[in-house]
């Protein structure tokens, strides 16, 4: 377990964005390996660096770990953000496979056609509104503790504030009738580790622009 | 842990069939409710046990689980198909993502139009022979072990074994390369619980045809 997890992606959110929450909330130091051409993604494959020729790819413990949600697990693992047992890991991964869902609408709205854009985003108040928070806001309700899953902080927690930040990059209304949610949060918001990554200086991506959308399509030829 | 299983879906494959492997695979006897109408399933909608208002729907030891991924990693823990340690699960965990990945490709296809649905196979079968097989069979190469996974039988031996008869459903010859993955599918297809739900009579279901394809979408309004 010699060095810092190394994560190989392009600099922005994208595929790797949940794993940099979830290390960071975790207090785990990382570095990162940008790739910025489509040369360096041939190398990295030439290398017979990436499983299935894809990133995300950590390097994480001797591995070098692909596919995000194989990532993600080995992390929650790792740092004890996964619950105490099979029961509470199946209601942790029925959540976090909920937001991505609606997560994976958002990530690819910047890749949709303009004449498009206008119902893709409807769609995703639509969920947002009448789908997935309502749930979130339920479950919070129906014990009422401070987390998601098992009153401890999990994955389920960390998951969830980063897409509440993501929603609200989409439309900040959608969160207003949900008290729980917005109250989930602030909590979390504040635990010491996602202070820290929310401020400047830190490892979080903004927000896609033209200028990532333009190199993702370059590295990856799309 | 009187009751058997639940599952709740269409009289198809879909997302379930990957969850009726598994089962299967674990020599577990189950139930299950098809959905025939939209009425059953907007009542399944009412009744509040999807959490996010979509089947898959399993009911397993008291409880309520929605998402393919949630219950598919919960069943392959509760059967020990899930690897002995953190590091085998990660292994698992991608192998599993990265078929499951293929797989998706594969249930899309039915609901496409002509046009998009050819292209579609033929870009199934392509990245089944340069992207997915050609990893598995070179795992298998380099321990030659008779499974993927810590000389066990794992959930990534099951989930590869349906994905290839899956592949070999639209192209009878593209295991025509891979002598590793030719023994692999004759081995697994052996096991006695595999055996007997690839006969007829089991619960596993046919390929999806224009009826399924029409009754699912009248059913899910897309």
């Amino acid at each position: 377990m010699a060095g810092k997890p190394k994560l190989h992606y392009f600099n922005a959110r994208g595929r790797m964005e949940p794993i940099r929450w979830l290390l960071a909330a975790a207090g785990v130091e990382f570095e990162e390996k940008f790739l910025e051409s489509a040369e360096d993604l041939e190398k990295l494959r030439n290398d017979g660096y990436l499983m299935f020729q894809q990133v995300p790819m950590v390097e994480i413990d001797g591995m070098k770990l692909a596919q995000t949600r194989a990532i993600l697990n080995y992390i929650a693992s790792k740092y004890d953000l996964y619950g105490k047992d099979i029961k509470e890991r199946a209601l942790i991964d029925m959540y976090t496979e909920g937001m991505a869902d609606l997560y994976e609408m958002i990530l690819l709205l910047p890749f949709c056609p303009p004449e498009e854009k206008d119902a893709k985003i409807a769609l995703i108040q639509e969920k947002t509104k009448n789908r997935y928070f309502p749930a979130f806001e339920k479950v919070l309700k129906s014990h009422g503790q401070d987390y998601l899953v098992g009153n401890k902080l999990s994955r389920a927690d960390i998951q969830l504030v980063e897409l509440l930040y993501f929603v609200e990059e989409v439309d900040p209304s959608l969160i207003f009738s949900f008290p729980l949610l917005q109250a989930l949060k602030t909590r979390i918001s504040n635990l010491p580790t996602v202070r820290k990554f929310l401020q400047p200086g830190s490892p979080r991506k903004p927000p896609t622009n033209a200028k990532s959308i333009e190199e993702a399509r370059k590295i990856f030829k799309f | 842990m009187a009751a058997k299983p639940k599952l709740y879906y269409f009289h198809g494959r879909g997302r379930m069939e990957s969850i009726r492997w598994l089962l299967a695979a674990a020599g577990v006897e189950f139930e299950e409710e098809f959905l025939e109408t939209r009425e059953q399933y907007e009542k399944l909608q009412k009744d509040g046990r999807l959490l996010f208002g979509q089947v898959p729907l399993v009911e397993v030891d008291g409880m309520m689980l929605t998402q393919t991924r949630a219950i598919l990693s919960y069943l392959a823990a509760k059967f020990n198909f899930y690897g002995k340690d953190l590091k085998e699960r990660v292994r698992i965990d991608m192998y599993v993502d990265g078929t499951l990945d293929l797989m998706a490709m594969i249930m899309l296809a039915p609901f496409q139009r002509p046009e998009e649905k050819q292209e579609t196979l033929a870009s199934i079968v392509q990245k089944a022979k340069t992207r997915y097989f050609p990893v598995f069979e070179k795992i298998l190469k380099e321990h030659g072990e008779d499974f993927l996974v810590g000389n066990k039988f794992s959930w990534a031996d099951i989930q590869l074994l349906e994905a290839i008869l899956m592949v070999e459903e639209l192209n009878a010859s593209v295991l025509s390369d891979f002598p590793l993955l030719k023994a692999f599918k004759t081995r697994i297809s052996n096991i006695p619980t595999i055996k007997k739900f690839l006969q007829p009579g089991s619960q596993r279901k046919p390929p999806p045809d224009t009826h399924y394809a029409n009754l699912v979408s009248h059913i899910l309004q897309f």
